[in-house]
């Protein structure tokens, strides 16, 4: 049996301002944070008060429903303040950085010779299960279930998202001992995908490799599962990013929690297109300057990421943040065919498609407005999951419960309907119909 | 361009939320975006959107429209001069049928926009812009002759039950151009059948016999066009849909910018394909024995199958679901045209049969994949036990 995984299906948007590749250190933030609304579904129980000092490896909070899933500072210093939103819901934890970070001590540990129990144990204890996300559900996986198998995609096929062999080029060592941990874990597989034509990743050990082609979203993990062992109901499957998978190794190797990521700051907006390295939780302003507001933030990459003001904070999980101009102008006539064509479009209505390698600029235009659903056939188009997009979609909507099942709600997440967000004729916001989809599962079936 | 943005957002501001006229806004809403492409940008969601909106779908299956509008309304003049031995020049012909169409145009978009505007206001949502193809489509099935008012009753009867009382813009279950057609050809059959009204003024002046190719067959006549007229469409009929040539240019920019299915298209084909050639090796009657190739040209089939077949609303919207749905509506239309003797033309009751039918079609192709994954469940628990 042949170990690739070949995509027909999606879509590439090309887009201006790729990062270049070469590394710098980011100017250190005066403060971090972190964001418990990252986590999706997760209500914090703050352990540390305001104005009390933390190493970074201090727990900060925990999970309330799960109180072994901990959290913590990803550097030393002072907890500054913990900002709330409407119903005082905590929305940033904030650390006012030292200087030089003073690290908790794990100890160094060697996962060949840990029991999973024992493994599992030192993953919560130093903060790093909130990297281990399961599907369905894409949420942080529960440490009391048993995943039949645990994926990791070392390759991003989004737009211009950083480069996974680029960033891991120094860490392979690290990411080997992540996945000799989390292999731990599971009684099952462990699957690493990697870009065909990837050398340097596909030599990790232990795990099965597969070599992934096509557009995206061919580097979504859900769409390898689906294709390698999809999810049926009650299966678990654990799922871990490629540099998570390295800061979960490296926290073995040296026994300190060092979560530090490298991040490819990209767009035609950006001031600088290249990749730095940082902190998790570090301040945007710090990291880019300052940028005019007639920019848009984005912790993540364009179709899937979190919008950010200029004195917001790095996502937990992005390794990518992208910068576009905002799109608030009006355009003439611009709905006729063939007019606007630096727009591009996966229909053909736009000249773009004559020139399938030429890169665009993108704004954030809605490019149209909500309208019904009408136009069926486009959804499929960028959906390599063996799913009725359309169909679960209205499923999603109407709440009932058996039919998403039934049309395999438990293999996609949020992120796989990310283009058809983008293409979608009507405007429809399929990424938060699946999202709410997904938390009623949760809440009726768990 | 900005001093007209400017005198549009002065002119709105009465609109605007919490302002006295706020509750027509979707009517103001529906000519402000007309001109400008709103300033919206995302909310939720992916950050970037692609350059295509319903408005921009819709206009591209008007435009695929205009061709065989425009051969249909010199058609309109070439039939009742050619019919009246008279010399006339292009001009003549296109000028009679425009004066004519335009009218029937004119009273279909604002009957059937009026109402949509009246809806969108009442139900507070923006005004969708499917009608923009099925106000010009309404003209286009109809005979030349058809008094205005009547136009006006079907266009009303089609929006009002066909499509708003399921619940508007893709909600509806048949074809809301084709409804408008069958409500007339119920209503008012005398006006929409027979041979008296195919060609302009038919029905008054004694020397014009509009007489459509079916028809003729039907009543067991030799069939006096030749196999070019069919194709090129100098031959009576309803107004848009005598010309095969420019309804494949039409097909061929809704097939280009991906707009309408190629799939329900080609199927449809096949499906007529079949059932003329089993009706030729039959041959009990003219109908029957009427070359297969030729039944795809003549009548409404290609009209039909490119632009009303392909509505994606009332279609089967999987893609297997599409090619049965466009297989079933080739066979049924010449079915239909063979065996039913009160009316020769089989395409607008084929498309709404299916119409009915296509949901039951998606059914089953879905019911495919959930049967899939049941299995596949069904042995991952048998595995693990």
């Amino acid at each position: 049996m042949s170990n690739d995984i070949k995509i027909r299906k999606g879509l590439d948007i090309k887009l201006k301002g790729e990062a270049e590749k070469t590394i710098s250190d980011a100017p250190r933030s005066k403060n971090f944070a972190i964001k418990p609304t990252d986590f999706h579904g997760v209500t914090p129980k703050m352990v540390v008060k305001e104005g009390e000092t933390v190493k970074a490896g201090d727990i900060l909070f925990f999970s309330k429903y799960s109180d072994k899933v901990k959290f913590v500072s990803p550097v030393s210093g002072k907890l500054a303040e913990i900002r709330r939103g409407a119903k005082r819901k905590i929305l940033e934890v904030i650390i006012e950085a030292d200087a030089t970070d003073t690290y908790k001590e794990f100890g160094k540990k060697n996962a060949a010779a840990m029991s999973p129990e024992e493994v599992k144990e030192f993953l919560l204890e130093s903060g790093c299960w909130p990297f281990i996300k399961q599907r369905p559900y894409d949420i942080i996986a529960n440490p009391e279930d048993q995943p039949k198998a645990i994926f990791v995609s070392a390759l991003n096929t989004a737009p211009l998202t950083a480069d996974v062999e680029f960033i891991l080029q120094n860490r392979l060592e690290d990411f080997q001992a992540g996945i000799d941990a989390l292999s731990k874990l599971t009684s099952g597989k462990t699957h690493v995908s990697v870009e065909a034509g990837s050398s340097a990743i596909s030599g990790v050990k232990g795990v099965e490799v597969h070599r992934v082609s096509g557009p995206h979203p061919a580097g979504n993990v859900g769409v390898q599962i689906h294709h390698v062992d999809p999810i049926n109901a009650g299966e678990r499957v654990w799922v871990v990013g490629p540099e998570d998978v390295a800061i979960i190794g490296s926290l073995f190797n040296t026994g300190k929690m060092d979560q530090t990521r490298v991040v490819a700051v990209a767009g035609t907006a950006a001031p600088k297109q290249q990749y730095f390295r940082v902190k998790i939780g570090s301040g945007m302003s710090d990291l880019l300057g300052e940028i005019p507001v007639s920019t848009r933030i984005i912790s993540g990459d364009v179709l899937t990421g979190n919008q950010v003001s200029n004195h917001g904070y790095l996502g937990y999980y992005d390794n990518t943040v992208t910068l576009i101009p905002e799109g608030k102008n009006f355009r003439m006539f611009g709905w006729m065919p063939f007019i606007d064509n630096h727009i591009p479009s996966m229909s053909k209505t736009s000249l773009s498609f004559l020139f399938p390698n030429k890169k665009y600029e993108v704004d954030t235009n809605l490019n149209g407005e909500v309208r019904a659903l009408v136009v069926t056939g486009e959804m499929e188009k960028v959906m390599p999951i063996d799913v009725y997009p359309m169909q679960l979609l209205k499923e999603c909507l109407a709440q009932n419960i058996e039919k998403m099942e039934n049309l395999g709600i438990y293999e996609v997440a949020p992120e796989d309907f990310a283009l058809i967000d983008y293409t979608n004729t009507s405007k429809i916001e399929a990424q938060s119909i699946v999202r709410e989809a997904l938390d009623l599962m949760i809440k009726e079936v768990g | 361009m900005s001093f007209l943005r400017k005198k549009l957002d002065q002119i709105k501001k009465p609109f605007n939320k919490g302002e006295k006229w706020e509750k027509f806004a979707p009517a103001f809403n529906a000519f402000d975006t007309f001109l400008f492409v709103p300033d919206h940008t995302t909310k939720k969601g992916a950050h970037i959107r692609d350059a295509i909106d319903l408005k921009r779908t819709m206009i591209t299956v008007v435009l695929a429209l205009v061709p065989a509008l425009i051969y249909g309304i010199y058609n309109t003049g070439y039939q009742h001069f050619h019919q009246l031995g008279e010399t006339f020049t292009f001009m003549d012909a296109f000028l009679h049928g425009a004066w004519k169409i335009v009218p029937m145009i004119v009273v279909s978009y604002a009957v059937g926009l009026g109402i949509e505007f009246i809806f969108a206001i009442y139900r507070g949502h923006e005004v969708n812009e499917g009608y923009l193809v099925t106000g010009l489509l309404i003209p286009m099935i109809m005979p030349v002759d058809i008094p205005l008012w009547m136009v006006a009753v079907s266009v009303a009867f089609a929006v009002l039950i066909g499509k708003e009382a399921f619940g508007g813009t893709g909600m509806n279950i048949l074809n809301p151009a084709l409804m408008a057609r069958a409500f007339a050809f119920f209503a008012y059959p005398t006006y929409m059948s027979g041979n008296k009204v195919w060609v302009s003024d038919a029905s008054t002046i004694d020397a014009i016999s509009g007489e459509t190719i079916l028809g003729t067959l039907a009543h067991g006549k030799p069939v006096e066009h030749d196999m070019w007229s069919m194709f090129a469409g100098s031959i009576p009929g309803s107004i848009g849909e005598t010309s095969t040539l420019w309804i494949l240019v039409g097909a061929a920019i809704l097939i280009l910018t991906g707009i309408g299915s190629w799939r329900i298209m080609v199927s449809g084909v096949i499906g007529g394909a079949i059932a003329g050639l089993l009706f030729n090796l039959w041959s009990a009657n003219g109908l029957m024995a009427f070359p297969w190739y030729q039944h795809l040209l003549v009548g409404g089939f290609a009209f039909g199958l490119v632009f009303m077949a392909t509505d994606p609303v009332s279609a089967a919207q999987t893609t297997k679901g599409k090619w049965i749905y466009g297989l079933l509506i080739g066979f049924f239309c010449i079915v239909i045209r063979v065996f039913n003797p009160a009316y020769p033309e089989g395409v607008m009751l084929a498309i709404l049969l299916m119409n009915v039918f296509a949901p039951t079609i998606d059914h089953y192709v879905i019911s495919a994949n959930i049967k899939k994954r049941k299995k596949r469940l069904a042995s991952a628990t048998v595995k693990s036990a």
